[in-house]
């Protein structure tokens, strides 16, 4: 690296207005005048593109770019916000006057020296728009388009989307943080539909990374996107009725893990727990899943989607143990959150944009591997459902109740992988589900780099892995009964 | 108390400065060699605040602008946004968008609406009642919905917070066939989450309530008592065996189900053939009790509309009739791949009423008789190619028309084909917090698969 990040990011977002060092300790300075505890400002630019294509051809594309400061005022348990999509001094000043509105007593915050922590990043400062010229990224669509369509003539559609954002942002805070990252996100998906045997059926797959257009040239990655939707596809099409009830669930590796983003990461948020409305709360130190089961949230995995250099409030991410060998060992801290609970922060203080409050969540969250091969794993099994490939999951944080939906899922009968079954939803008990589990593979993978989080209106990239899991017992949604 | 407490939300720009500036994006697409373009300008103002255990926890001003064009060279298209309205960046979104055009194919279903369908007159619909709220009054409601709760039963534990939130938008429209049309909108709301616990565990449930004009919205004390009483009957839930059995669907819940319906029938889902309810127009799709309208000009209402994201005018009609499907839910584009006409559907639907019945809740229990009653869903277990559905849930067990007790951690799972085919009736507890209004809906069977 050249250029450090903190001064990329100074270049393209304080420079353009003439601001410096000065005018965000004044910032500062009118947010904290008012006894408030703390501040700090967020400023963010985002350009945005995405291209899509269907019916053989690339027929639309756009380009946004996206700009502003949020402000932020703390309080004790309190917290005020305003932000301006100007990054102009005046409009600055007038979000902290709107931000410090909050606080009408309490302490009054001390402005901290600078300090900025450097650290070797994850991810190359690029920006990945610029990694492809407009003609090529048509051409990659419509390659994936004729592969897709080589594979299997029953192909009836092809749908293709390619994505790319560059984040810039800088983070000014009273406690002397002074940080910026450069995050670069590309994202790829493919989905076919496919008429045979008087149905109807699709398949759908992608990936993407914190890097540029090129990786998904490399290894032939976009082609084989286009290969497992036909596969996928093909799966369904011979798919019959998914069964209903409680039974042995074997799931594959890799994005399967949302069943850890699900029953166990979201109830191990900060927010959740220092307010105690998770089923988690209170729980550090007890037994939650079979000795089998470490479960980390890792935000310092070089390119992978839910990584970062640092979270959305300057801390620098890290690898945290959720759960070692069974037992509930940390939670997930952003700032307020940490300070409130007496903890420190976790690097998983995250915000959509610079118009959204910074709140606890997850990077790449999955399972450690144990020492199962998959084979042996799937030959345990009597009867049960054998589920490789997840659409989304939902968690209801305090009852604890979660789910995740089967987008391709076989029966295993008598040891042996038998049928394709239709897409259903599992249904569990976050603070049990992972007791139930009695054979970890060793085979670890992390999703393709697909995922989205959503909470609270806000949605933020995060990653999910895991090795080839036995539960002994959960809920499948299927209509057979 | 301090300056920024005393007012609300920023103001709207006048509506002719937005007009301007739409004006401004065609004329610069026309001067950078685009054939055809539409532009969208948008400003929203708004003010939230949450009150949790009777203290303030955030209070957050939102003010965020818009701006969005499309360019068509010959039938080529682009499109750009930003959130800058300065002149040199209209300058440069409009040269993204030229530039996306040079690349992408020429699709002759691609370009601007049929300029005959344009709306002229654009009717006053009642959308826009800022509320002059004080930070301080929000407060202070939030704090009365959150006591209100509370003070329900002692075994409200803990809450997840009360919010009380007011937002004023104005969006304007405009095309190179000279339309140009906008009005400002108000959207208030006021909600409620709240934890009951006892031995059997923690349930956390949550009201809202939405409304055009503060006038319109249910009472701090309402709002906190159901999302209370919403809490505390879920207490002691326990799982179900799986088993095939009716199911009522809460009126809450109902109108995701109508939304499955609506989804199948988009031009976008059809013309791709990535539907399960295709070449159906004409045929029965749901009993003939059953009777969907769209009325985009209700007074007031929050999905109402003059005219649809290409200013195409809106008009009252029948979506379904007797069971039967009258018609699509299609855009210009769409139409025309499909060899119709637009239905005005731009950005979606607008006020689609199911026809009520004659039941209400208890009566609608009674004709269940025996089986479940959701009131939650989880998850999004919808596949709209196959019509497959499996879905998480929570409710009541009920027996002969009577509530017998709480249950979760069960799946419902059914084809919507058939769950449409086969509904038994739709009550007359119509929820009007939406775009799609209907009371609860009764289905003959589902798979409940559980312990």
């Amino acid at each position: 690296m050249t250029t450090d990040t903190l001064t990329l990011a100074r270049q393209h977002l304080l420079a353009p207005a003439g601001l410096g060092e000065d005018h965000l300790q004044r910032a500062l300075s009118c947010l904290l005048g008012h006894a408030i505890d703390s501040g700090d400002l967020y400023f963010q630019q985002r350009r945005a593109e995405s291209w899509s294509l269907e019916d053989g051809q690339v027929k639309s594309a756009s380009h946004a770019i996206q700009q502003g400061v949020g402000v932020r005022a703390v309080s004790g348990e309190k917290t005020g916000f305003a932000y301006s999509d100007e990054i102009l001094m005046p409009a600055l000043l007038e979000a902290a006057t709107a931000a410090r509105a909050i606080a009408q007593r309490g302490g009054a915050g001390q402005l901290q020296v600078w300090r900025s922590v450097p650290r070797a990043p994850l991810y190359q400062a690029l920006d990945p728009l610029d990694t492809l010229d407009a003609a090529a990224k048509v051409h990659l669509l419509e390659t994936l388009d004729a592969e897709a369509r080589r594979l299997d003539p029953r192909v009836s559609q092809v749908m293709v989307s390619l994505a790319a954002t560059q984040d810039i942002i800088l983070i000014a805070g009273s406690d002397g943080t002074l940080a910026g990252d450069v995050r670069p996100l590309v994202r790829l998906n493919v989905t076919v539909l496919i008429e045979g045997n008087g149905r109807r059926e699709q398949g759908s797959c992608g990936g993407g990374a914190r890097v540029g257009y090129g990786w998904f040239l490399d290894q032939e990655r976009a082609l084989g996107y286009a290969r497992e939707a036909v596969r996928l596809a093909q799966v369904n099409l011979d798919a019959t009725p998914a069964p209903a009830g409680a039974m042995t669930v074997v799931l594959g590796p890799g994005w399967p893990g949302i069943l850890l983003h699900e029953a166990i990461g979201h109830g191990l948020e900060g927010d959740f727990n220092r307010k105690g409305t998770s089923a988690f709360s209170g729980r550090i130190g007890e037994r939650v899943a079979s000795p089998l089961c470490t479960v980390v949230d890792d935000g310092t995995l070089a390119e992978r989607r839910g990584s970062l250099n640092i979270d959305d409030e300057g801390t620098p991410t890290q690898c945290t143990t959720l759960i070692e060998r069974g037992v509930l060992k940390g939670y997930l801290q952003d700032k307020l959150n940490a300070r409130l609970m007496n903890s420190t922060p976790t690097g998983n203080g995250r915000r959509q944009s610079y118009a959204h409050l910074p709140l606890p969540r997850m990077t790449n969250t999955y399972l450690l591997p144990g020492a199962h091969d998959p084979a042996e794993i799937i030959a345990s099994v009597e009867r049960g459902l054998y589920a490789v490939n997840f659409g989304g999951g939902q968690v209801d944080i305090t009852s604890g109740k979660f789910v995740f939906s089967a987008s391709e899922a076989y029966l295993i009968e008598k040891g042996r992988v038998t049928r394709p079954v239709k897409g259903a939803t599992l249904i569990g008990n976050g603070p049990d589900v992972l007791t139930r589990v009695s054979m970890v593979g060793h085979d670890l993978q992390l999703d393709p780099g697909v995922g989205t989080c959503g909470k609270d209106g806000q949605s933020v990239p995060v990653g999910v892995g895991q090795p080839t899991l036995k539960i002994d017992t959960l809920t499948v949604g299927g209509t057979q009964a | 108390m301090s300056e920024a407490l005393d007012h609300a939300t920023a103001p709207l720009p006048e509506c002719s400065q937005l007009q301007t500036l739409v004006a401004d994006i065609l004329a610069e697409a026309r001067a950078q060699g685009a054939t055809a373009a539409e532009a969208a300008v948008s400003f929203s103002s708004a003010l939230s605040v949450t009150v949790r255990l009777g203290e303030v926890e955030t209070l957050e001003h939102h003010r965020q602008r818009g701006l969005a064009v499309t360019v068509y060279s010959g039938h080529s298209c682009g499109s750009a946004s930003t959130a800058d309205w300065r002149p040199a960046a209209i300058r440069d979104t409009v040269q993204s968008a030229i530039a996306i055009a040079r690349h992408t194919a020429a699709d002759p279903y691609a370009g601007l609406a049929d300029p005959a369908r344009l709306a002229r007159d654009i009717p006053d619909l009642d959308l826009y009642h800022p509320w002059s709220l004080s930070a301080e009054a929000a407060i202070e409601r939030a704090r009365d919905c959150e006591a209100a709760a509370r003070a329900v039963d002692p075994r409200i534990s803990n809450s997840e917070g009360s919010s009380v939130s007011t937002q004023s938008s104005l969006a304007i429209y405009g095309n190179s066939h000279g339309f140009c049309g906008g009005y400002p909108t108000s959207r208030h709301g006021l909600s409620c989450a709240v934890i009951a616990q006892d031995a059997s565990g923690m349930q956390r449930a949550h009201w809202h309530s939405v409304a055009r004009a503060s006038s319109g919205l249910e009472t701090a004390h309402a709002v906190g008592q159901k999302a209370a009483q919403r809490a505390l009957r879920r207490l002691g839930s326990c799982r179900l065996s799986t088993r095939q059995v009716p199911v009522l669907f809460d009126a809450e819940l109902a109108r995701g189900l109508i939304g499955h319906f609506v989804a199948a029938i988009r031009g976008g889902a059809l013309y791709r053939k990535a539907s399960f309810l295709l070449d159906r127009l004409g045929t029965p799709i749901f009993p003939d009790f059953v009777t969907i309208r769209e009325r985009p000009h209700l007074r007031g209402a929050l999905a109402s509309a003059p005219f649809d994201a290409e200013g195409v005018s809106t008009a009252d009609r029948d979506l379904v009739r007797d069971g039967v499907l009258q018609g699509y839910v299609l855009d210009s584009y769409s139409a025309r791949r499909l060899g119709m006409e637009t239905t005005g559907n731009a950005g979606g639907t607008h006020n689609l009423i199911v026809e009520p019945g004659a039941l209400d809740q208890a009566a609608l229990l009674r004709q269940l008789d025996t089986g479940l009653w959701v009131t939650t869903l989880l998850g999004h277990g919808v596949n709209l190619l196959t019509g497959d559905y499996s879905r998480g849930a929570a409710g009541f067990w009920v027996e002969n028309g009577q509530v017998q007790y709480p249950v979760h951690e069960i799946t419902i799972a059914g084809n919507l084909n058939d769950m449409f085919r086969n509904l038994v009736a739709v009550g007359s507890d119509v929820d009007v917090r939406g775009g799609i209004r209907c009371g609860s809906l009764l289905l003959e069977q589902m798979t409940v698969a559980g312990e």
